[in-house]
This record gives structure tokens, C-alpha cells and sequence, in this order.
């Protein structure tokens, strides 16, 4: 019988790590190029789009990645409806990940408009320009951003629960060997 | 009750105090705790007012939609690796309006006439441009901008534009001689054929090499009409779009697409500084507009953002050409949202 796994594998580590850092700095960005009329909100707008692309190739791979890796069991002794939590929460993030920016796309896709990555590469629009679709996907990829940002602080809390109160290595097994 | 143990009092208090500081971090870049400059939200509240027309745009609210032919002359294609300027046919929607956020505002009260434009000639050459009456802006930054629009708000009160404040703001800008220059001479004209649309912003075009060119560019009317003959009826509301409706009935629309290059002496950052006339100036083609498009959601489907540029052409750093992009947005969001809920007004 193989030994069972106590931390995620490196490859995973990697992921979520990196993919934290996007999206959290997706998030800000995108909150605050929303409103500004200052004349670094068409560059931040720009990265978002591109980098969004790049968390969509990401969230990709990561899932493949995770379908393919072993992964550490939750402790024994967590209550049930704590395992619940953690296990819905996890697929909800994911689902997240995914929802925003495919609305991201659809959205610039339903304005008519292609999205420039990094200007190595153009995503043509999926449609022609239409108001209502675009009306549709705007307000999706606002209220998804919304429901990930509540995710993510119960996340992040639920994490620092686990590693400062609980010390029941589930911090630990995201974070180091 | 049991006692806590310290060790797990400092830890929730850890805890809670991560978790209230990523609150106030997203609360704080969602601008809960307020910005300090002029935001998108604010501007397009300020340009809705009170009662907003809903699903129309809160600036340039009322307009015709048009399709046309931009038959372009070949002789800018040196300065730009757009393929928009090689010598060859674009079609285009276009969208003729008038200033305001009123749609049905009678067409010749306002001060402020426009051409925008769309070319979709594959995802690295889709342009837009916004093009307005002015040569210039009458201030350079989107604060000053608001400002000026607050100050020549009517007073709520007695209905009446305030000409101290608007004298004392002039006063404090000099910047605003050129447009107040411009305005005191313009005359508008019996149809939306025979006025110049200007870009007014800057953009670089980029050529081959990669180097970098200033420009600016107009529509210049290739006609010239004075009446509109329908401003003395009972349809003078409507009078410039019956007009371009009459004008595309038989015949065709044309204006000359014209570039003017900067030299190292002009500031492409500012837009209230006209160029020198002996600046270079060519003719990048023609627009043909051939017929109105019946379809009005054509043209409201769309968001004029300036900045949607082919490859081949950029933004340059002027500060009301970088605001635009996100009021545009949040005009175009709010009317897009109306109409998907079904809540947009008849006209
Ligand atoms: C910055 C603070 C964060 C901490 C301390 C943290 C911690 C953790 C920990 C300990 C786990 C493992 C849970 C388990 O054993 O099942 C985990 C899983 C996960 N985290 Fe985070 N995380 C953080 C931020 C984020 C962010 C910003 C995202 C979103 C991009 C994210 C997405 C995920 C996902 C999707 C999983 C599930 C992984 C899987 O099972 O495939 N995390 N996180
Ligand atoms: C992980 C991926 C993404 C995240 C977390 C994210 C997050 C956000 C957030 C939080 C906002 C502000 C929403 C608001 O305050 O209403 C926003 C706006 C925006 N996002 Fe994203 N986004 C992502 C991907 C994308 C992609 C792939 C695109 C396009 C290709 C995109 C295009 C936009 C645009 C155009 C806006 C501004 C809309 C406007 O000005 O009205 N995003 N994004
Ligand atoms: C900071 C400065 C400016 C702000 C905040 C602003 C704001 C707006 C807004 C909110 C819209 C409605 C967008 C939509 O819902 O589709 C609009 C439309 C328009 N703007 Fe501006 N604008 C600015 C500067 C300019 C300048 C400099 C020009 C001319 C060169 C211009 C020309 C136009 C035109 C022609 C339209 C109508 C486009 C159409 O037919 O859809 N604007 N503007």
C-alpha cells in the first residue's frame, strides 16, 4: 500500500501560490481601473485583460493538474460539516476561477471588441457587438468578482484557522514539503 | 464557561485581524472609504442628472446611425503598420449626435456636434473614434473637466447659468483662451455634412520600423450648407437627422479623413493647444457614407471607446484621452443593463 500524502505536491503548491498572487492582483486591479480616470487606468486595463487570459490558461491546467495528483486528506477529527465546508468551498472557488474570465471574455466578446494579449496575440470576439448580452456578462463578471472576494476571505480565514488554531498541518500542507 | 487559553486568544486575535484588514483592503480599492480624484461613477452621475435617460447614453444621447465606405488614398500607410491606410475599401457604421444626454434635445440647440466612427477589419485592426465640433478641449485633465461642466450647470435654483463663476473659472484657466477663442467664432452650419470632427486627443501612429508619429485627424466636410430646411417647421427637433436621412435618400455623405503630424515643438499630451497650421496634413482617404442604417441598436450596440485602436496606432498620455475609456465603460454598462432588464425609456 502506498503512504498516505500529508502535503501537496509541489506542482500544486506552485499553482496556488502563484495563481493567489494573479488573482488577488486581479481583484485590486480590477476594483480600482473600474472607477479611475487617471491616466494609468488604460495600461492597468490592458494587464487585466491579458493576465486575465493567463488565469484562464491557468485555472485550466490546474484543474487538470489536480485531477492527476494525490492529494493530503483533511484530518480525522474534523467535524463533518467542516469537511462539507472545505470540500464545497474548494469546488465553488474553482468554479470562480473559471467564471471570471470566461465572463471577462464574453463580456468584451458581446462589445464587439477582441482582446489583446500582451500584443503577441489577438482573441477574436466570440459575437458582433450586442447591448443586451453585453449588459449580461458585465454584470457577471461584477457579481462573480463579488461572491470569489467573500470566498477568499473565508478561505484565507479558514487557513489561518487551521494553522494557528487548530495546527492540524492543513496550512502546512499547502505550504512547505 | 472554560477559560480560553492565551495561546489561542493571541491567535484569534491574529485572525481577526487579517481577516478585517482584507476587508478594508478590497473595501479600500472599491472606493468605500471614497477616492480622492473624480471617478468614472462620479462624472456619469454628474452627466445623467437627476432623471436619467435609461439605455441611452448619458453623453451624446441622441443621434443617427449610418454605414459607409472609408476609401483609403494609400498615403499614410508609410507612417503606420495599420492596414486600415493601405489603398483599399473599409466599411464602417458611424453615428452622427449631437452634446447631451437628453434624446430628444431639439437637434440645433446644441452646441456640440459629433461623428463616431467603427472599422472592423479583423481583431488587430478594429478602430473606433469619437469625434467632436471643437478643435480642442477647453481644459487638459478630467478634474478640471468635471469642473468646468459644474460651473456651467444652470443654477437649480433660478434655472440660470452663473457668469461669475463661469468668468471667474476661465480666469483661473488660462488654458481654456483657444477653445473660448474657437467657440466665439464658430458658426454651426445647416447640416451635419458640412461641419469638421476633430479628434481633438492625440494617438501615435506606429510604422513599420516602430517608430513613433503624433497625429491628430478630422472629418473635413467636402460640402457646404448653410440652412437646414427644416428648421423653421414644426420638425426642427429632429432637423439634422431628417437632413442626413434626405442627403443619403439619393446621394452620399462624404468627408476627407485628414492627419495632421506633430513636430517635436507640439505637446501631444495637451489637448487644449491647437497646432500650428504649417504642420504637415494628409489626406488618409475618404468616408463614404452611403446609407442611414434603419437599425438603431446597430449604433447603440456599440461603445465608441476611443480607445480601441489597430495595431499600428496608440494612446498617448494625454489625461482626458486616458479618462475616456472608463466613463465610456460606465455609461455603456448602465445603459447596457437597462436595456437587458427592460427598463430603457421610449424616446
Ligand atoms: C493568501 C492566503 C491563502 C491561504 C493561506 C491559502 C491556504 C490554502 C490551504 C491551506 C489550502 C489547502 C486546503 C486543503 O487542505 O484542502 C488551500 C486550497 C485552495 N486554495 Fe488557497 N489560500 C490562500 C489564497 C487563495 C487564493 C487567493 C485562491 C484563489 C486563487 C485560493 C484557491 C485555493 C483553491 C482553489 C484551493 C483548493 C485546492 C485543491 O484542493 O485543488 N487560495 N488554500
Ligand atoms: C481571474 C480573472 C479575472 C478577475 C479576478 C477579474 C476581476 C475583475 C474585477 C474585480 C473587476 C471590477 C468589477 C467591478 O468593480 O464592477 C473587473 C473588471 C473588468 N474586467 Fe476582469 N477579471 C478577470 C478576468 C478578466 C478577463 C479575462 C477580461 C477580458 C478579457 C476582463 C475584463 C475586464 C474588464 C473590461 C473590466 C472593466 C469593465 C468596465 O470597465 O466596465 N477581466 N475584473
Ligand atoms: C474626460 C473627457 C470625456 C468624458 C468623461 C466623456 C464622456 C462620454 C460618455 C460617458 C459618453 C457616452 C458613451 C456611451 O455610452 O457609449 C461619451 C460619448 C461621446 N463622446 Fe465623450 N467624453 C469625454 C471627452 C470627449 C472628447 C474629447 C470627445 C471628442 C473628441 C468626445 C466625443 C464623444 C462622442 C462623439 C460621443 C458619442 C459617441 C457615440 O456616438 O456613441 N468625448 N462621452
Amino acid at each position: 500500500m502506498t503512504q498516505p500524502v500529508t502535503t501537496f505536491p509541489l506542482s500544486m503548491r506552485i499553482f496556488h501560490w502563484g495563481m493567489a498572487a494573479l488573482v488577488l492582483s486581479m481583484i485590486f486591479a480590477g476594483l480600482a481601473m473600474v472607477q479611475s480616470l487617471q491616466t494609468w487606468q488604460p495600461t492597468v486595463l490592458a494587464l487585466h485583460k491579458a493576465f486575465g487570459v493567463v488565469a484562464l490558461v491557468a485555472v485550466l491546467l490546474r484543474l487538470i493538474n489536480r485531477l492527476r495528483s494525490r492529494v493530503p486528506a483533511l484530518p480525522a477529527d474534523l467535524p463533518g460539516w467542516q469537511v462539507f465546508a472545505a470540500k464545497a468551498s474548494h469546488v465553488l472557488l474553482y468554479a470562480a476561477l473559471f467564471a471570471m474570465p470566461i465572463s471577462g471574455y464574453l463580456m468584451q466578446s458581446a462589445a464587439g471588441r477582441a482582446v489583446d494579449v500582451f500584443g503577441v496575440f489577438m482573441l477574436p470576439p466570440l459575437m458582433s457587438a450586442d447591448l443586451v448580452w453585453y449588459g449580461v456578462f458585465r454584470e457577471m463578471h461584477s457579481w462573480v468578482a463579488y461572491a470569489l472576494i467573500a470566498l477568499l476571505v473565508v478561505h484565507i480565514a479558514a487557513a489561518l484557522q487551521h494553522g494557528l488554531l487548530r495546527q492540524d498541518g492543513v496550512l502546512k500542507s499547502m505550504w512547505k514539503r | 464557561m472554560s477559560m480560553i487559553p492565551r495561546h489561542k486568544v493571541t491567535s484569534i486575535a491574529i485572525i481577526g485581524f487579517a481577516v478585517i484588514a482584507l476587508i478594508c483592503a478590497f473595501l479600500y480599492a472599491a472606493g468605500v472609504f471614497g477616492k480622492k480624484q473624480v471617478t468614472a461613477q462620479q462624472f456619469v452621475d454628474f452627466q445623467q442628472g437627476e432623471n436619467p435617460h435609461l439605455g441611452f447614453r448619458r453623453a451624446h444621447a441622441k443621434g443617427v446611425c449610418v454605414r459607409g465606405d472609408f476609401i483609403a488614398t494609400g498615403e499614410l500607410a508609410a507612417h503606420t503598420r495599420s492596414t486600415l491606410f493601405e489603398i483599399g475599401s473599409t466599411p464602417f457604421i458611424g453615428r452622427f449626435s449631437i452634446g447631451g444626454g437628453n434624446p430628444s434635445a431639439p437637434d440645433l440647440e446644441s452646441g456640440v456636434r459629433s461623428l463616431a466612427l467603427s472599422f472592423d477589419a479583423g481583431s488587430d485592426q478594429q478602430w473606433r473614434t469619437a469625434m467632436n465640433t471643437p478643435p480642442v478641449m477647453a481644459v487638459g485633465t478630467p478634474e478640471d473637466f468635471y469642473a468646468q461642466l459644474q460651473t456651467l450647470m444652470p443654477d437649480p435654483e433660478t434655472g440660470q447659468r452663473n457668469p461669475e463663476r463661469i468668468a471667474e473659472f476661465f480666469a483661473n484657466h488660462p488654458e481654456t483662451e483657444n477653445f473660448r477663442r474657437w467657440s466665439a467664432q464658430y458658426q454651426p452650419s445647416g447640416s451635419f455634412s458640412s461641419e469638421q470632427y476633430h479628434s481633438i486627443n492625440a494617438f501615435y501612429l506606429i510604422n513599420q520600423q516602430g517608430e513613433q508619429q503624433a497625429v491628430r485627424w478630422a472629418a473635413v466636410p467636402t460640402v457646404q450648407i448653410d440652412e437646414n430646411q427644416y428648421a423653421d417647421t414644426d420638425q426642427a427637433a429632429n432637423a439634422l437627422a431628417l437632413d442626413v436621412r434626405d442627403q443619403l435618400e439619393d446621394g452620399t455623405i462624404v468627408f476627407d479623413l485628414v492627419f495632421t503630424l506633430a513636430s517635436s515643438d507640439d505637446d501631444e499630451n495637451d489637448p487644449t493647444q491647437p497646432w500650428p497650421e504649417s504642420r504637415q496634413q494628409i489626406t488618409a482617404g475618404q468616408l463614404v457614407i452611403r446609407q442611414l442604417e434603419q437599425d438603431a441598436a446597430i449604433c447603440n450596440n456599440l461603445n465608441f471607446d476611443p480607445l480601441i485602436l489597430p495595431r499600428g496606432m496608440q494612446a498617448t498620455n494625454d489625461p482626458i484621452l486616458r479618462a475616456r475609456s472608463a466613463s465610456y465603460a460606465e455609461s455603456y454598462r448602465r445603459r447596457a443593463r437597462e436595456t437587458w432588464l427592460g427598463k430603457e425609456q421610449q424616446q
